[in-house]
């Protein structure tokens, strides 16, 4: 995603046919996939008109399900940077036994279904879970409660900064450290002023992430909340409400409150990864 | 002692020693070198020095104090990080304040002092620049200034030459000799090119496989040698097998003696012929007792001196001769000539010298 | 505690290690014991039982299917995106390149909403098909768009980076060498870029295994027809089938785990030919 200062030997100017055709093909590919699609639902969206949107996104339930999702986000992003950074340190520095087992593991919420991530959830937290029934017997509820959801939402989302920090703490190395550790600097100061600074942008990076992902999560905070309108529906369980009640007004304007967002942290990402490109040559 | 002492230093990596009960001491305001090839350990005695790794077994003694069980904020030591190790995301000057940052000392202390440093290093412009604007030699002035400012009692430098190209390297060298003189921080600097070591210290420690072999002045240390190894590694050298017979020296494959007695080697023993190439010295004629017959195989033009290719017997070994001297008597590849041997060593032959031959082979010393 | 280097170990270092083994311990290893536990508790047979009746099994042929399918698709346009982003010049180049990362940040259900309102039955695009007796959406092929589109970006992102690094060398040598351009490209390009390729694919396959939310809205869920494996476990729970979703979830957690051990075995592949 790092964009280079192209290569003279490599790139020919003049081209020939089967090039043109690969050209050609990626393009139509491009522009089926993902160009028109996009095109296509800014137009559905405002032929209803601007009033049926405004309408349509200020429903008590509506604002709810915006609010829900943002406060899901912010506690997950502030719970994974803490952890993913705690997690990345331990995994760059530490030697010990289990260590590549850790690692394997933090991997596997990107390889499994979200539907099956909110079975597990359901299945540990439930109230007949092993432990969900001790939260239950206190009258807590997990499942079908906002602390469910947002368990679902760090589990999709527990890898990203851990992944984006870690090959930056490896990349890094001991020996800043070790210098900070001779010109006196105790380790919590050496952590503050020098390893924290080094990661900055892969930390930028993975929460930008995370802050993605959980906007967008669906199958897992749908199995895990039962969607319970004005009570445990975020933005996506929303959409998928009112699409389900043909009410396309309402879907599509708060779709495209979601595609906005998405643009915005899209591009966020783009200028972090160039950023962090060039200062880290 | 107010320099740098180090007593009975052990250090095993699994099942590996990497420094062997190795002591000595740097006095007050010396530039030392431990010199030594690589894995001989020379890297790890210098971190244990500062802190850095932990010492099964042994003790270290910085200007006086014992600060065995010290951690390296506490020790106050300066140290200079082959790869640098500078903070990447800091300027120039912000990478040498942060020892002072540390200390607490007041801004404008700080200020001042950063001036002295990039001053004194030579850096003066650079101070805005990043790590990555900055040349491998720009960049080790940094480390360099980095590790004084907190005005260390001590300064240990890792290789500090080590990522450099030749030309900078030497010169790069030389400046931080008169950095030393003009500062007198006890040092040590950590290196395997022996040509460094002899070239800036006031004293050389040769380390091998763990252990010191010699400490002394380079002009000791190449003179008189006190192992094999140390001969081999310090200064170019050329190995020949022989046997001592008759109160003689017999070398292996010519008829050739060398009339000399070995005072601490018994008659009749295999030992190892040591003859660095500005002691052999070629001559048309022979002279008794010492000369042996030999064939100039190549000569080689070196800028200030001629390198030439000379066999003897099965043995290859190479002379060096000045320019002017040689420009008197020029040589012809293909001559039969005698060589005399000014000055040479005579070691025991043994399992170690196959070791020494193949390990000099290696380095390129001989062929 | 002791580290592997036989120092004791000093509470800076104790702490954070502990609280990583808490958090993965919590939100992964406690969850997929709980759910492996779960199924087996009524006995082997039983599971093998929950997980081939026919409802379940048809979910998972499909799901398994359609994912092979897109793996191969993926494959060469993802490889064939990433050479023309690369090594090509064009004018909305850059834009081209921004845009390839949408679908990682659009909401699975706006994929679909998306799709249905450009292929549905009210569109162009979908009228056009239906009377050329193509359903898409509410049918397979709509389940296929939905899932190149969520897939798409795997391989081209995996395989880009690594083609921006290779260096030149490597094709000059072949070419002094007398060697064509596709000789080229399948003995010396082709291998280097395959452990990116695979491991580009192996995302997308287990993307393509999992993705629900898209899928949801696009195709109508009509079981033995449309009805992927995550939708039947999700209509599973909803109607408290736990053994039978059970089942088909413990094969997915089961293929999700192999995907992971073949990405990981992957690294240490590529690795080996490196530095």
């Amino acid at each position: 995603m790092n964009p280079e200062p192209f290569r003279v030997e490599i790139i020919r100017n003049r081209r020939h046919i089967g090039q043109w055709v690969l050209l050609s093909l990626v393009l139509l590919w491009f522009i089926l996939l993902i160009m028109i699609p996009l095109f296509g639902i800014i137009k559905e969206t405002f032929s209803q008109g601007l009033e049926t949107v405004k309408t349509s996104l200020a429903t008590p339930a509506s604002l709810h399900a915006f609010w829900l999702t943002i406060l899901i986000t912010t506690s997950a992003v502030i719970l994974n940077t803490l952890f993913g950074t705690i997690l990345a340190i331990v995994l760059a520095k530490q030697k010990f036994k289990g260590k590549l087992v850790l690692e394997s593991l933090l991997d596997l919420p990107f390889a499994v279904s979200p539907v099956v991530a909110g079975f597990m959830l359901i299945i540990l937290f439930g109230s007949k879970g092993w432990i969900g029934s001790w939260f239950s017997s206190m009258n807590i509820k997990i499942i079908y409660a906002l602390p469910g959801m947002l368990i679902a939402t760090l589990f999709v989302t527990l890898p990203f900064v851990a992944r984006e920090v870690l090959p930056v703490l490896r990349e890094f190395g001991p020996e800043q450290e070790e210098a900070a550790s001779t010109l006196g600097a105790s380790q919590w100061q050496t952590f503050w002023r020098i390893t924290l600074p080094s990661i900055r942008w892969g930390l930028a990076y993975g929460v930008t992430l995370t802050i993605a992902r959980s906007i967008g999560e669906f199958g897992a905070v749908l199995v895990v909340s039962g969607s319970i309108i004005n009570k445990t529906q975020t933005a996506t369980l929303r959409i998928h409400d009112q699409f389900s009640d043909f009410n396309y007004a309402g879907a599509f304007s708060a779709a495209l409150i979601l595609i906005v967002a998405s643009f915005l942290l899209l591009n966020l990402i783009k200028s972090i990864y160039k950023t962090k490109g060039g200062n880290n040559s | 002692m107010n320099g740098i002492k180090v007593e009975n230093l052990t250090k095993k990596f699994e099942d590996f020693v990497a420094v062997d009960d190795v002591s000595f001491d740097v006095k007050e305001g010396e530039l030392v070198a431990l010199l030594g090839p690589s894995g001989s350990g020379k890297s790890t005695i210098l971190r244990i020095v500062a802190g850095l790794e932990t010492q099964d077994r042994g003790h270290v003694y910085l200007t006086g104090e014992n600060v065995t069980t010290l951690n390296p904020q506490k020790r106050n030591v300066g140290f200079v990080f082959q790869h640098y190790a500078l903070f990447k995301h800091m300027t120039v000057e912000k990478n040498i304040a942060l020892g002072l940052e540390v200390q607490k000392k007041n801004k404008n202390v700080i200020k001042e002092k950063i001036a002295e440093l990039i001053d004194l290093v030579k850096l003066n412009g650079h101070e805005q620049h990043y790590p990555n604007q900055l040349s491998g030699g720009q960049r080790q002035r940094v480390a360099l200034a980095r590790a004084l400012a907190p005005e260390p009692k001590v300064l240990l430098l890792d290789e500090p030459f080590g990522s450099l190209d030749a030309k900078v390297r030497k010169n790069l060298a030389r400046w931080i000799r008169h950095l030393h003189d003009r500062i007198r921080v006890t040092s040590i600097f950590v290196t395997h090119d022996q040509n460094e070591a002899m070239e800036i210290s006031d004293k050389i420690i040769v380390v091998n496989r763990g252990k010191v072999e010699q400490i002394g002045k380079a002009s000791e240390v190449y003179e008189h040698p006190k192992s094999k190894f140390v001969a081999s590694f310090v200064g170019n050298v050329n190995v020949i097998n022989g046997r001592t017979q008759d109160n003689q020296i017999a070398l292996k494959g010519t008829e050739g003696r060398i009339d000399q007695k070995t005072n601490d080697i018994p008659d009749n023993q295999d030992i190892v012929f040591l003859v660095r190439p500005e002691e052999v010295v070629i001559k048309r004629t022979a002279s008794k007792p010492t000369s042996i017959p030999a064939a100039i195989e190549g000569i080689h033009y070196r800028g200030s001196f001629y390198e030439v290719d000379l066999r003897i017997g099965d043995n290859e070994i190479k002379s060096i001769i000045q320019k002017e001297n040689y420009k008197k008597n020029p040589l012809v590849v293909g001559e039969h000539v005698f060589v005399l041997f000014t000055q040479f060593k005579v070691f025991e032959a043994s399992e170690g010298h196959q070791v020494i031959h193949r390990m000099l082979k290696q380095l390129g010393y001989i062929e | 505690m002791k580290n592997s280097q036989n120092r004791t170990l000093t509470s800076v270092e104790i702490v954070p290690r502990c609280l990583s083994f808490f958090y993965i311990g919590l939100l992964i290893v406690l969850p997929l014991i709980a759910i492996t536990a779960r199924a087996f508790q009524g006995g082997l047979q039983n599971l093998f039982h929950q997980i081939t009746l026919p409802e379940g099994l048809y979910s998972l042929k499909l799901t398994f299917s359609l994912a092979f399918i897109l793996l191969f698709i993926n494959i060469i346009t993802g490889t064939a995106t990433a050479w023309v982003l690369v090594r090509y010049n064009f004018p909305l180049k850059n834009i081209m390149n921004s845009l390839l990362d949408i679908p990682f940040a659009i909401p699975t259900v706006v994929t679909g909403i998306m799709l249905v309102v450009l292929y549905g039955p009210n569109s162009i695009a979908g009228s056009f098909f239906e009377n050329h007796g193509l359903e898409i959406i509410y049918n397979k092929p709509g389940i296929i768009l939905a899932l190149l589109f969520v897939t798409f970006p795997f391989v081209v992102r995996s395989v880009q980076p690594v083609l921006m690094e290779m260096d030149n060398d490597m094709e000059e040598a072949a070419q002094t060498l007398g060697a064509s351009k596709a000789r080229i490209f399948f003995r010396i390009i082709l291998p280097t870029l395959l452990p990116s390729i695979l491991t580009g694919a192996a995302l997308s396959f287990s993307r393509a295994l999992g993705e629900f939310g898209s899928i949801v809205i696009v195709a109508g869920n009509i079981p033995f027809k449309t009805q992927v494996a995550s939708v039947y476990i999700y209509g599973e729970i909803e109607s408290s089938n736990i053994q039978s979703a059970l089942g088909t979830a413990v094969v997915l957690l089961f293929s999700s785990f192999i995907v992971l051990v073949f990405l990981n075995l992957l690294q240490k592949w590529s690795h080996k030919h490196e530095s």
